[in-house]
């Protein structure tokens, strides 16, 4: 089943073309990874899906329903949470109170069974900050400030989960985690998309990448596909580092 | 456990002084219960100031406005209506304005909010000289005043009320959203929350409360007009009490503005022409050496005492 | 070229470095790894000024540097670019790189030294006149590290330079940064990507808990057991 379902989608800022005319759909329970080299609109598209801009054209359907323009609040309460490249955390709030706003807000349907309290800590034993719950979120290391917008984005009940660069500044244990993590999310049902530049992540748990260059799709398939691609190779991975460097 | 003792020993602190205020006009003079009542108001003005701008960080200067509302229906509705329903419609009114103020404007950020807030105050301003040499013939309106004492109690009255406001809203769903808004718009909006209308909706409340003390206000002057009902420096005097005070918790904004209003009230009755210069020095102090208000030497002086106490562990 | 003895700093409550030495030879690259929250970038902002240390010294080219306000440790040649960028979000991209010139000796070859750093991100001279908040990630991170390279440094400090680049971007910057001391830059760099800086540096320190765990030749630490499983996930 198609959960979202991207067509024509354009925007300009100014001069600037960041999208244009993007196509694409994703499936229900997929872990999707969209990469593509500094500047090719990566952000850009998940603003738009996640509602923080409006794009200048284009439909954007999310479970049959044509969400391309609505309120950011809005497409949350619809069931798409997400993260955001530079971590835009509530520094003087605590971890706790994070995930409960998520909870409180972001979801007007069905709303789970267990006390607020409850629910927040299942979360936060989800994402492994259990011990960290009273802690100020400003004074959390980057790694699990990165873990906790993930705690709050599910908290807010999602279906499909945008992860802007999640691994980013992550060393190869904590990125190893962070993939546990990812797939812990898919095995929950949530389906996701992924902008990444850490290659072994994308290699190793996602079943279709898109590559994005210069506002539109470059190519789309499998990662070992991808990787061969001589274009994709050219424009964003460089000649020798098709694979994740390992030693 | 410590801070349970203490957050018991303020509240019945808190308790003690409250029900001094309450007995004041049975033993304090006419001129006392005044002076009083000119404190509360400072004080009300900057808690509703605090409940809107304290968290979202946004600097409202529209507090003049709202004030002045409450001000003029008062002064229409005086004599008409008993005093409740006064003192209500009046906070109503203000409300109503500062709900479609708010929708419209609340979009804009930083500065440019603050300079339209401040706009607004003029035009409202403006407008009622406008009607008033237009539509009414005369320029400023009559009163009917009231004896000190309903006056003192009804402010009291409006002092608790917007102590209660700030109280749950603070500890409230609604709060909590607040606080996330003044941290980080975008990452709220993004976690379902309709930020537009809690801003609005919070912009609409504490402008409830400065409607509501202004129209209690008017009942002490036997005449007003734009200039008493609008002026500005009650835009900027519960700033700058907030400031003085501190604004993390509910009783740092009360101490503050109490302090501040008073010395206002002393430096103005003692040195009346020079009491701006005298005021402004001591707000140069102020931003110097305490920047964070009377709160931040406070926790200063506890910072200082937990180390004190840990070095001799 | 710098030498850190015995470093203690305090980060807000924390204790954050615990008797940190580690020294930069003139004309070297030296790697920092380590967790996060294990100090790295605590240790950098001591050296370059925005930190003082509880006690230990800092010392560049035979000077005492700790304490010293950050303007003067630039004039002196040190050049900083910070995790994440920290750009002048309202500036152009043209506008970013000339601040990067402030300094005295600097600025008057800021002309010269622009057409260089573009030619080593030749995109920043496509995107020159653009306001730096509208760069992508990326994009902002290549301006930070040529601003970093406009003071014309004598030793270069990077703080995660490959934060969010793609990979042929980040071989690029690692090959430029590997190139840096022929240009007579000394480089001192933290990275997370353990794998591919100790492949370019000549030295390394492990940092854990704020305290030097493991230093040595970076090929030795490559081939080192504790090293390969902490942080390359062997």
């Amino acid at each position: 089943m198609k959960i979202l379902d991207v067509q024509g989608l354009k925007k300009k800022f100014g001069g600037l073309t960041a999208t244009a005319n993007v196509n694409f759909n994703i499936e229900q329970g997929e872990i999707v990874g969209l990469i593509g080299p500094n500047g090719a609109g990566k952000t850009t598209l998940f603003n738009l899906i996640s509602g923080a801009i409006t794009p200048d054209s284009g439909v954007i359907t999310f479970k049959g329903k044509n969400i391309a323009g609505l309120k950011p609040y809005r497409i949350c309460r619809e069931g798409i949470a997400r993260t955001f490249q530079s971590v835009k955390i509530f520094a003087k709030m605590s971890v706790f109170n994070h995930i409960l706003i998520g909870y409180l807000f972001g979801d007007h349907k069905n709303k789970a069974s267990g006390s607020s309290s409850e629910e927040v800590a299942k979360i936060l034993d989800f994402v492994r900050l259990s011990g960290m719950s009273e802690s100020r979120a400003g004074d959390l290391t980057l790694a699990n400030q990165k873990r906790l917008e993930v705690a709050r984005a599910l908290a807010t009940q999602p279906e499909l989960l945008l992860l802007d660069e999640v691994m980013a500044g992550l060393n190869p244990t904590e990125v190893a985690e962070t993939m546990e993590l990812v797939r812990k999310i898919r095995e929950k049902g949530i389906t996701v998309i992924m902008i990444e530049h850490v290659m072994k992540a994308i290699m190793e748990i996602c079943d279709r990448v898109i590559v994005l260059h210069h506002g539109e799709k470059l190519a789309e398939g499998k990662p070992e596909e991808i990787t061969q691609n001589k274009s994709v190779i050219e424009v964003y991975l460089g000649d020798s580092a098709c694979l994740p460097s390992e030693t | 456990m410590k801070d349970k003792t203490k957050k018991y020993s303020l509240f019945a602190g808190f308790i003690v002084i409250l029900l001094l205020l309450i007995s004041l006009p049975s033993y304090a003079s006419s001129y006392r219960v005044i002076f009083v009542t000119n404190i509360l108001m400072y004080v009300i003005l900057t808690l509703s100031w605090v409940i809107f701008s304290g968290p979202t960080g946004y600097i409202s200067l529209a507090t003049a406005a709202f004030f002045g509302i409450g001000v003029y229906t008062s002064a229409v509705l005086s004599g008409t209506l008993s005093l409740p329903f006064v003192i209500l419609i009046g906070a109503l009114a203000s409300f109503c304005l500062a709900f479609v103020v708010g929708s419209l404007t609340l979009r804009l950020r930083g500065m440019y909010f603050t300079m339209f807030t401040f706009a607004l105050v003029q035009l409202i301003s403006n407008f009622a000289h406008w009607y008033e040499v237009n539509v009414t013939g005369t320029v400023g309106r009559l009163v009917i005043s009231l004896d000190s004492t309903i006056i003192y109690y009804s402010i009291l009255v409006v002092f608790c009320l917007v102590l209660l406001a700030s109280y749950f809203i603070k500890r409230s769903k609604f709060g909590l959203a607040l606080q996330s808004i003044g941290e980080s718009e975008e990452a709220a909006a993004h976690s379902g929350i309709n930020v537009t209308l809690v801003k609005v909706t919070t912009f609409a409340i504490s402008a409830f409360f400065m409607g509501a003390v202004g129209a209690v206000m008017t009942m002490r002057w036997t005449y007003v007009d734009p200039p008493t009902a609008f002026d500005i420096r009650l835009s900027f005097m519960p700033l700058l009490m907030a400031i003085f005070g501190g604004m993390g918790n509910l009783f740092s904004p009360i101490i503050g503005s109490s302090i501040f209003a008073y010395l206002e009230e002393i430096l103005t009755t003692k040195f009346p022409y020079y009491y701006m210069l005298l005021f402004g020095g001591a707000m140069l102090l102020v931003i110097v050496f305490m920047p964070h208000g009377i709160e931040g030497v406070f926790r200063k002086f506890q910072k200082n005492n937990k180390q004190e106490s840990a070095k001799k562990t | 070229m710098l030498t850190v003895r015995n470093l203690n700093t305090v980060h807000g409550k924390i204790q954050a470095l615990w008797d940190v030495s580690i020294e930069v030879e003139e004309g070297e690259v030296v790697a920092l790894v380590g967790a996060n929250g294990a100090g790295k970038t605590t240790l950098l902002d001591t050296i370059s000024g925005t930190y003082i240390p509880v006690s230990g010294s800092v010392e560049f080219q035979g000077q005492r540097i700790d304490g010293k306000s950050a303007a003067y440790i630039v004039e002196q040649g040190i050049s900083h670019v910070p995790q994440g960028g920290r750009l002048f979000s309202d500036m152009t991209v043209r506008e970013n790189l000339e601040m990067g010139a402030y300094s005295h000796h600097a600025w008057k070859q800021r002309t010269e030294t622009i057409e260089q750093v573009c030619q080593i991100f030749p995109r920043l001279k496509e995107r020159e006149t653009q306001v730096a908040s509208t760069l992508s990630g990326g994009e902002k991170q290549m301006v930070a590290i040529g601003r970093g390279l406009m003071s014309r440094p004598k030793l270069c400090i990077f703080d995660e330079p490959s934060y969010g680049l793609a990979p042929k971007s980040v071989m690029e910057i690692f090959q430029v940064i590997r190139s840096l001391p022929k240009q007579g830059i000394t480089v001192l760099i933290v990275e997370q990507n353990v794998g591919q800086v100790l492949e370019m540096a000549n030295r390394a320190y492990v940092l854990e808990n704020g305290r030097i765990a493991l230093q040595g030749i970076a090929c030795d630490l490559l081939a080192n057991d504790y090293v390969r499983k902490a942080y390359l996930g062997l």
